[in-house]
């Protein structure tokens, strides 16, 4: 397997806020093409493990490489990572002021140079991916939480980034929205876009993961293919971690 | 038609009711004997030259404040923005010019900077500028806290999302945080610039011909405190009324994200 075929690798990866250390010798490797589903309880540090892979917490100790480039403090490593990366949040962060086609412009426009036309009909391509270019004129305020997602995601591909993040996509969600959300989220997997994703929603998991990773207290306790990690968890923890999400 | 009806509905209405009031009320005193309201009457020779005269001053009033204010967002936002960053050193510099700027007072500031500067640096401004100097000066300090407040109250998300489809600092500013901030701290503007207008009264003790030092001077011809200090209340009621029914007005037309979640 030559460099190139590995996104993102992790290796010895510390992190502390204050004296608080949220993450503990994290090393992760991730293949380009490869679906990874991060869960574990809350406060675990799955969430940082994400923010730190494209430069929103920057970690003290350890190294992290996506796409072959090294993650450092310094301003242009970020920029240059960022450039290959997008990343979906709990809260969509949309912009409430601009329209969702302005949404999934401005970054194509002022970061890209693209021109409005080309930015445009880049914007009106992802749209149509997500299903809803009928809503391109609106607001994100007057969309339902799932569709502001769907716009979300457009926005994050419309960088065309080589791989995404997605920080608990659908947490925030009413819980008849998650799909509309996951289904848009596996049809990118199907695509062969390389994808780590913080979630808790095992059904997509077992459909789209190639590896699992388990986090609690800031480490990786367990790692496994689908399969195995769901039938056969290896630890306590996980174990009862499972038992605890799957049991309703 | 539909400005008519907004008009009947709206604030307009009830302000223009609330002076009217206000007028008949002080010439309702005026029938009292000891008032000499003709020297400001619009129906006497000499009253109408009189509040001509009064008048004359809003110019001057207007230009000062408004462009104090210009200059004071301007200076205000490059004082912010280091008051919102992570290095220490640029949020001591934004805390220090807070802190010691908003502690001048005014009058003396208009003093020191009219008679002060030409003796330290050699700089002489004439009534105008070193009006405008000082107001904006002083109002600078203020309009940064608003500003700070402002940025500070957009979640952090914004400037995350922004970073993650590649904007840099700058473009995250101009295009997503200020747009939003400037909405949210309007009506925090519109004080300021209420409150800018009525201190540049002050400006008229380095002898500005605004409102105030016309004001005073027809005192000194007429004799009649009372009756002219009125006119002047009214001058700045009118105009600040004004003003505020312009920034509402903005505020409608900008609207606010958050209430607009709701409706079409």
């Amino acid at each position: 397997m030559t460099q190139t075929d590995i996104a993102i690798e992790m290796i010895g990866v510390d992190k502390w806020f204050g004296d608080f250390q949220v993450l503990r010798n994290i090393d992760l490797q991730v293949q380009a093409g490869e679906r990874v589903v991060i869960c574990g309880p809350s406060g675990s540090g799955k969430s940082t493990v994400v923010r730190c892979l494209n430069g929103l917490e920057i970690h003290q100790q350890g190294r992290i490489f996506v796409d072959g480039l090294e993650l450092t403090k310094k301003r242009k490593a970020i920029k240059s990572i960022r450039a290959e990366v997008g990343m979906v949040f709990q809260q969509f962060n949309l912009f409430p002021h601009l329209t969702v086609l302005e949404n999934l412009t401005l970054g194509p426009m002022k970061a890209r140079g693209l021109s409005k036309e080309e930015a445009e009909a880049r914007a009106m391509k992802y749209l149509e991916r997500v299903h809803i270019p009928e809503q391109a004129e609106k607001k994100p305020g007057q969309l339902s939480g799932g569709q502001q997602q769907r716009v979300a995601i457009a926005r994050s591909l419309c960088m065309e980034p080589k791989i995404m993040l997605f920080d608990e996509p659908t947490s925030a969600l009413d819980p008849e929205m998650i799909s509309e959300v996951l289904d848009v989220m596996l049809e990118l997997a199907e695509e062969g876009m390389t994808m780590v994703v913080v979630t808790h929603e095992m059904g997509f998991a077992r459909k789209a993961a190639d590896m699992m990773v388990f986090m609690d207290e800031g480490e990786i306790v367990e790692t496994g293919k689908p399969a195995d990690f769901f039938e056969n968890p290896q630890t306590d923890r996980c174990k009862q971690f499972l038992d605890q999400i799957l049991q309703h | 038609m539909r400005s008519v009806r907004n008009f009947f509905t709206g604030y307009g209405f009830p302000i223009v009711i609330g002076i009217v009031l206000l007028v008949a009320l002080v010439y309702t005193l005026g029938a009292n004997d000891s008032l000499k309201w003709y020297v400001v009457s619009p129906f006497t020779k000499q009253g109408a030259v009189n509040l001509k005269f009064l008048i004359a001053g809003t110019f001057n009033t207007l230009a000062m404040s408004f462009l104090a204010l210009l200059i004071s967002i301007v200076v205000g936002l490059l004082i912010a923005i280091p008051g919102i960053a992570k290095n220490k050193p640029l949020r001591a510099t934004n805390y220090a010019y807070v802190e010691i700027v908003r502690s001048i007072p005014l009058l003396p500031l208009i003093l020191w900077v009219y008679y002060g500067l030409p003796e330290i640096a050699g700089i002489q401004f004439d009534y105008f500028w070193a009006g405008v100097f000082a107001l904006a000066l002083s109002d600078s300090a203020f309009e940064a806290e608003i500003f700070r407040a402002g940025i500070q109250s957009i979640p952090k998300g914004q400037a995350e999302a922004s970073s993650t489809v590649g904007l840099n600092y700058f473009q995250s500013m101009r295009y997503v945080i200020l747009p939003q901030a400037i909405r949210r701290i309007l009506p925090a503007l519109g004080n300021q610039f209420a409150y800018m207008v009525k201190m540049s009264a002050l400006v008229s003790v380095i002898g500005l011909q605004e409102l105030t030092r016309r004001a005073n001077e027809l005192i000194v011809t007429e004799y009649r405190a009372l009756e002219i200090y009125s006119v002047l209340i009214i001058e700045y009621l009118v105009i600040i009324l004004i003003i505020g029914q312009f920034v509402r007005w903005l505020e409608r037309k900008m609207g606010t994200d958050e209430a607009s979640a709701g409706r079409k």
